[in-house]
């Protein structure tokens, strides 16, 4: 792929510089704006790593509990637990909500666990024995799904941001390494056969100047000897002698009257 | 600007899981099952008989499904479906790999979490993903 970028093709006329120069500074513009929108969305990209990471490793800690609560309830409330807490499922207590967040313009999903409020049946498993190891494996529980309902929420912003970066950092290089050299590109190129035709009307212009000028002088040049022999004439017609007829006579006395004998 | 996806937002939707039968037990003691009239279910428990392609078509049909929101794997069953998990890319719904008490969270694997130490790596040795 060959580093030089094209120009437009577009008729070299004034009008279109203006419309160029117009499209370079909103390319110029639109490129500062991108690139901000980039700077802020990585640091908020930034921030989710982070929390991620601690997120994480926390969600490990507190299902290790979790699983070490339930070992207790089964051990305390016999196996049969497990076959009575799937008997009793009916429709979910814990649900999530999810609603999206505006940051920096980019859309990012985010969830928020609530309680539906109807009661368990799960209230009453463990009454013949292990009460309360039941509940309190209930209890770890919920905390696990809290955590991990925040946890989803930021997965889903990391990708949805990740997303948003590559495509504002994508339509940055666009500008910055395409578009704005061709418009430049196209520019330059306009103003250059602006000028070639300056040049040339230029050129035209003289050429005919200097025509014009010379016809001008052999008029003058014609009038002015045409007005000299016209004088002369007058001059001598005032001292009564034609010079002209009198140099007729001569030449033709010459020629033809043969009586005179000198 | 091609249209975004359009992001789901829903009032009330539910937590999927496909894990071992500890783990599903102690969420459903926690209240996260739904069982709806069709008897479908949002929990598919995992054992040493369930095949490849259970888990694979429960997978599907939770992903598609509207109402779910969040989808909980073990992250040994993510193992075994994990082309299909590494090849999901739509923010909802997130899926979300759990430790389960055999096998401790092994972040190697874990889809998200690999890209996460990844760019958290880089980004404290160089000057970051630009």
């Amino acid at each position: 792929m060959s580093g030089q970028s094209q120009r437009l093709n577009v008729v070299p006329t004034v009008t279109m510089l203006g419309i160029m120069k117009a499209r370079l500074v909103g390319a110029t513009r639109g490129h500062a704006l991108l690139k901000k929108k980039s700077d802020a969305l990585t640091v908020q990209f930034r921030q989710i790593l982070k929390n991620i990471v601690s997120t994480k490793e926390s969600m490990g800690d507190v299902m290790k509990n979790s699983s070490f609560a339930l070992t207790e309830a089964k051990y305390v409330a016999g196996e049969n637990i497990k076959l009575t807490v799937r008997e009793n499922v009916q429709s979910a207590a814990l649900k999530v909500r999810s609603y999206q967040e505006n940051v920096a313009g980019v859309k990012l999903p985010k969830f928020e666990y609530f309680i539906d409020g109807e009661s368990n049946k799960n209230d009453l498993t463990g009454l013949a024995r292990g009460g309360q190891q039941v509940q309190a494996c209930k209890a770890a529980y919920v905390k696990a799904i809290e955590l991990l309902v925040e946890l989803a929420t930021l997965q889903t912003s990391f990708l949805t941001l990740d997303e948003a970066i590559k495509t504002t950092n994508r339509r940055v290089n666009a500008l910055e390494n395409v578009v704005k050299p061709r418009i430049e590109n196209t520019i330059s190129y306009i103003k250059g056969e602006l000028d070639e035709l300056e040049r040339e009307d230029f050129f035209r212009l003289k050429k005919i100047q200097g025509y014009k000028r010379r016809e001008v002088e052999r008029q003058r040049e014609a009038a002015k000897a045409y007005a000299e022999e016209k004088f002369a004439e007058e001059i001598s017609l005032k001292r009564g002698i034609s010079v002209n007829s009198a140099h007729n006579m001569l030449s033709h006395g010459m020629q033809k009257d043969e009586d005179i004998i000198f | 600007m091609a249209n975004k996806p359009q992001i789901r937002t829903s009032s009330s939707a539910l937590i999927a899981m496909i894990a071992d039968e500890d783990t599903i037990t102690g969420f459903l003691l926690a209240g996260v099952g739904n069982v709806d009239l069709r008897r479908k279910t949002n929990y598919l428990i995992v054992d040493s008989k369930t095949t490849v392609k259970q888990i694979e078509d429960a997978f599907k049909e939770f992903t598609t499904r509207e109402d779910i929101a969040v989808v909980l794997i073990s992250q040994y069953v993510a193992n075994m479906i994990r082309f299909l998990v590494d090849s999901y890319n739509k923010p909802i719904p997130a899926i979300l790999e759990i430790p389960s008490k055999d096998h401790p969270c092994d972040p190697a694997h874990d889809s998200v979490l690999s890209r996460v130490k990844y760019l958290f790596s880089t980004e404290s040795v160089a000057s970051g993903r630009r």
